[in-house]
C-alpha cells in the first residue's frame, strides 16, 4: 500500500490461496475508490483453438486439463454437450454414477477451499499448515472430509485429479454394487463432519455486506442443480442452456488474460455456491434445509463472506446425494449409451464448484470439432468480485493497511477463483507497457 | 523450527493439479509441512519467505517472454529443482501450439492479434535451465511425489520406474486389453507410474505419463493401425499431453507426413 497524499493504492501482486496466478490492484482518491483491478496474468493456454479437428471423444479428457482443481466439471460440461449434439440419451444408473463422480469433486473442491483456503482468512492464520498449529482437529477434519470426496473420485474415475473412466455416453466400466459399498463408511464420516463444518465456519465473524446480485444458476425440476436444467436468474432469466450466447457476452479487458462475461442486457451477475442455493433452497432436502437454517441462513443469502457457509451447506448436501445414490444404485446394462457422431452443434452446462460451466461445439460429420466455445465461472464472476471490492473498501477505510489488504484478499476468496479455468484459452489482451 | 529445509512450488502454464497433489495428500500433508519449511507455495499460503530455497517444485511450461526471464530466477533462488508433471516436463497439452501456427490460432479467434504477447511454442523447463529431477504425468502420482519428497530429504535417489505401462498392468492382474479385446493401448511406449489406470477401467492408455525409456512407437504404430485406427486418429494418440517429448513427437510426425 503505497500513500501520497490523497491517493493510495492497495496491491497484491500475486493473490494466494486461489488456483491460478492472478493480482489485485484497488485504487483510492480522495477516500474513494478510483479504481479496482481483478488481474490475470496467468498465461493463455489455446485450448479453444487447439480443440479444433480433435474428435469428439477427445473433448472429456482434453478439456480436463484446463483445471486440476474441478477436472468432473469439464468432462461432465462435454459429455452432455456432445451428446446433445447427437442426440444421445443415457440411462438412470449412467446419470446416477454421473452425480456421484460430481458430488465427490464438490466434496473435494468445497472442502479444500473451506479448511484449507477460506477458515485461515476468517482465523487470521496465512495458511492451513500455520492454522494447523492452534486448530489441528479443525485441518485434520478438513483433510478428512476432502479425502472422503477424492475416496469417490478415485473408486469411480481412477484418480481424483484428471479422472480416467468418463466418456461420451457414460463410463468406460461401471462399477457394481459392491463395488461402491466401501464408500460408504467414508461419505457416512463425511457427512457427520459436513453437518459439524455448518455451525463451525457460521460462526466467524462476518462483515455486514449484502449485496444485490442478479444470481445465474441451473434449475432442474426434482433435484438440486448438477449436471442439467435450465439457466434461471433473480431477474426473470429463464433459458435452456442453448441459448446461453444470446444472453451472455464475453468483454476484452485491457488488465485481464480473462475475459470478463456478463450479461447482454444487465452487466455483471453472480454464479456459484450463493447462486446455486439462493435460486435452488427448495430443491435441497429438508434435512439440509435445516442445517443451514440452524446456521442462521435463510433461503437466500447475499453477502458473498458467508459463501463459505453455503459451501458447507452444499458440502452436506452432496454426501446425503452420493449416499443415496449408492443406496439405490443398480448397474447400468451397458457401461456407455451407443454414440453415432453426426454434424451439429451441442451446448452443455453443468454447476462447477464455483459455478455454471458452459461448453459449446460444432462438429463435422465425421465428429471432429470445427469450433469450440468454453466459459468458466471465474471469468462470469470476474466483474461480480471487482463490484464487490469497489464497494467493500470504503466502509473498511478504517483498518490499518495490512488488515485492508488482507480484507481485500478475501473478498477475492469468496469467489474461490479458479485463475486457471478463467485462462484456459487465448481470450487475451497482453499489453506490452 | 531453523535447520528444516525449505521448500517452494512454482507454478507456469498449467492446470494446477501437480500441485493441487500435494494437498490431495490428506494423510501425509502436515507430516511433510512438519519435515519442511514450506516457504513459497501460493495455492496454499499468503505467507512467503524469501529464498534460497533446499527444494523447488515446478509445475507448468514456459510459454511467455516474462516467464522464460522468471524461471531463471527460480533456478538461480533453488538449490535442486524438480519439474513436477507434463507441463513442466514435456510442455504440456499447450504444446499443441507447436505444431501449429501460434498466428493462425491468434488471428482466428481475435479481432487484435497484435496485443497478444506469447512466445510460439510451449516448452518443458529442462528447455530453460537445468532440472535436477523430472517427474512425470498428467497428473503426477501422489505416491511417485511422496517418494520423490522423501527420498530428496534423505539425500537419496528417487526410485521411479522408467518401464512401461504393461508391466503394471501385469503387477496389477489386468488382462491386456489390446491382446483380449482389441483396444488400441498406449502402454507398451508409456512410462509406468500411474499405477496401469486405464486398463484396470477397460480403456487404454492414453499416454499421460510419457515415453518410457525406449519405446518402439512404430510397432505400436503398426498395431494400432491392424487393429484399424486409422492416420489421422494415431496421429492425435501420440499428441496429447506428451506431444512436445522427442519420441511421441516424432511418431506423431511421422505418421502425419508419411504415406501408409
Amino acid at each position: 500500500m503505497s500513500t501520497n497524499g490523497r491517493s493510495q493504492t492497495v496491491n497484491v501482486e500475486a493473490l494466494a490461496r486461489v488456483e491460478g496466478e492472478g493480482g489485485l490492484r484497488v485504487v483510492l482518491r480522495g477516500g474513494k475508490v478510483a479504481d479496482v483491478q481483478l488481474r490475470i496474468y496467468e498465461p493463455p493456454r489455446f485450448f479453444e483453438a487447439f480443440l479444433r479437428g480433435r474428435r469428439f471423444d477427445e473433448a472429456p479428457d482434453l478439456t480436463a486439463r484446463i483445471c486440476g482443481i474441478c477436472p468432473v466439471a469439464y468432462q461432465m460440461s462435454a459429455v452432455h454437450a456432445m451428446e446433445a449434439a447427437f442426440g444421445v440419451g443415457v440411462e438412470r444408473p449412467i446419470r446416477e454414477l454421473r452425480r456421484l463422480l460430481y458430488c465427490g469433486e464438490w466434496i473435494e473442491s468445497h472442502a479444500l477451499h473451506i479448511y484449507l483456503l477460506h477458515a485461515p482468512d476468517f482465523l487470521g492464520y496465512a495458511s492451513a499448515i500455520h492454522m494447523s498449529r492452534d486448530h489441528p482437529e479443525a485441518v485434520q477434519r478438513g483433510l478428512a472430509l476432502k479425502k472422503a470426496g477424492n475416496d469417490a473420485m478415485v473408486l469411480l474415475g481412477g484418480r481424483e485429479i484428471h479422472p480416467v473412466n468418463v466418456r461420451v455416453g457414460g463410463f468406460y466400466r461401471a462399477p457394481s454394487r459392491r463395488e461402491l459399498q466401501p464408500l460408504v463408511a467414508s461419505l457416512e464420516r463425511a457427512r457427520d463432519i459436513a453437518r459439524e463444518t455448518i455451525p463451525w465456519v457460521a460462526g466467524f465473524d462476518f462483515p455486514e455486506f449484502e449485496q444485490d446480485y442478479e444470481f445465474v444458476a441451473l434449475r432442474h425440476p426434482a433435484e438440486y442443480p448438477l449436471c442439467e436444467g435450465r439457466l434461471v436468474s433473480n431477474r426473470g432469466l429463464d433459458i435452456a442452456v442453448s441459448e446461453f450466447e444470446e444472453h451472455f457476452v464475453e468483454e476484452h479487458v485491457r488488465h485481464s488474460n480473462a475475459l470478463h462475461c456478463v450479461h447482454k442486457g444487465r452487466g455483471a451477475y453472480h454464479v456459484g455456491p450463493l447462486a446455486r442455493y439462493s435460486l435452488n433452497f427448495d430443491r435441497l432436502p429438508p434435512a439440509v434445509q435445516a442445517a443451514a437454517r440452524e446456521a442462521g441462513l435463510g433461503p437466500v443469502c447475499r453477502n458473498p463472506f458467508k459463501s463459505i457457509v453455503v459451501r458447507a451447506v452444499e458440502t452436506l448436501y452432496a454426501c446425503e446425494e452420493a449416499l443415496r445414490i449408492i443406496a439405490e444404485y443398480e448397474p447400468p446394462d451397458h457401461p456407455a449409451a451407443p454414440v453415432v457422431p453426426r454434424e451439429g452443434v451441442g451446448h452443455g452446462c453443468s454447476e462447477a464448484p464455483r459455478g455454471i460451466l458452459y461448453h459449446r461445439y460444432r462438429l463435422d460429420p465425421q465428429g471432429l470439432i470445427t469450433a469450440a466455445r468454453i466459459v468458466p465461472p471465474t471469468s462470469q464472476n470476474q466483474r461480480t468480485i471487482e463490484n464487490d471490492l469497489r464497494e467493500l473498501v470504503p466502509t473498511q477505510l478504517g483498518l490499518p493497511k495490512d488488515e485492508l489488504t488482507w480484507r481485500c484478499e478475501q473478498a477475492v476468496r469468496n469467489y474461490d477463483p479458479c485463475i486457471s479455468c478463467a485462462t484456459h484459452s487465448l481470450r487475451v489482451d497482453v499489453v506490452d507497457e | 523450527m531453523a535447520g528444516r529445509p525449505k521448500l517452494a512450488v512454482f507454478k507456469f502454464a498449467s492446470c494446477d493439479g501437480c500441485q493441487l497433489s500435494l494437498l490431495d495428500c490428506e494423510d501425509e500433508l502436515l507430516a511433510v509441512a512438519a519435515e519442511v519449511e514450506i516457504a513459497n507455495f501460493l495455492e496454499a499460503s499468503r505467507a512467503v519467505a524469501k529464498g534460497p530455497y533446499d527444494l523447488a517444485l515446478v509445475e507448468g511450461s514456459i510459454t511467455t517472454p516474462h516467464d522464460a526471464e522468471r524461471i531463471q530466477a527460480v533456478r538461480r533462488s533453488a538449490r535442486f529443482l524438480v519439474t513436477i508433471g507434463a507441463c513442466a516436463t514435456a510442455g504440456g497439452i499447450q504444446a499443441l501450439r507447436n505444431f501449429a501456427r501460434v498466428q493462425d490460432y491468434t488471428s482466428a479467434v481475435y479481432a487484435s492479434p497484435e496485443y497478444i504477447s506469447t512466445l510460439d511454442a510451449s516448452t518443458p523447463i529442462a528447455q530453460h535451465v537445468r532440472v535436477d529431477f523430472e517427474m512425470r504425468g498428467c497428473p503426477i502420482s501422489k505416491a511417485q511425489l511422496l517418494e520423490t519428497l522423501s527420498a530428496l530429504l534423505r539425500g537419496r535417489r528417487p526410485q521411479l520406474p522408467t518401464y512401461s505401462v504393461c508391466l503394471e498392468c501385469k503387477r496389477r492382474g489386468t488382462v491386456c486389453v489390446t491382446a483380449a479385446r482389441g483396444i488400441p493401448c498406449l502402454g507398451p511406449v508409456t512410462q509406468a507410474g500411474c499405477g496401469a489406470l486405464c486398463p484396470a477401467y477397460q480403456r487404454g492408455c492414453y499416454g499421460c505419463f510419457g515415453p518410457m525409456e525406449s519405446p518402439n512407437t512404430a510397432s505400436l504404430g503398426w498395431r494400432f493401425e491392424e487393429l484399424g485406427v486409422a492416420r489421422p486418429d494415431l496421429v492425435r494418440a501420440f499428441r496429447t499431453f506428451n506431444a512436445y517429448a522427442p519420441p511421441f513427437r516424432a511418431a506423431s510426425e511421422a505418421y502425419e507426413h508419411e504415406r501408409p
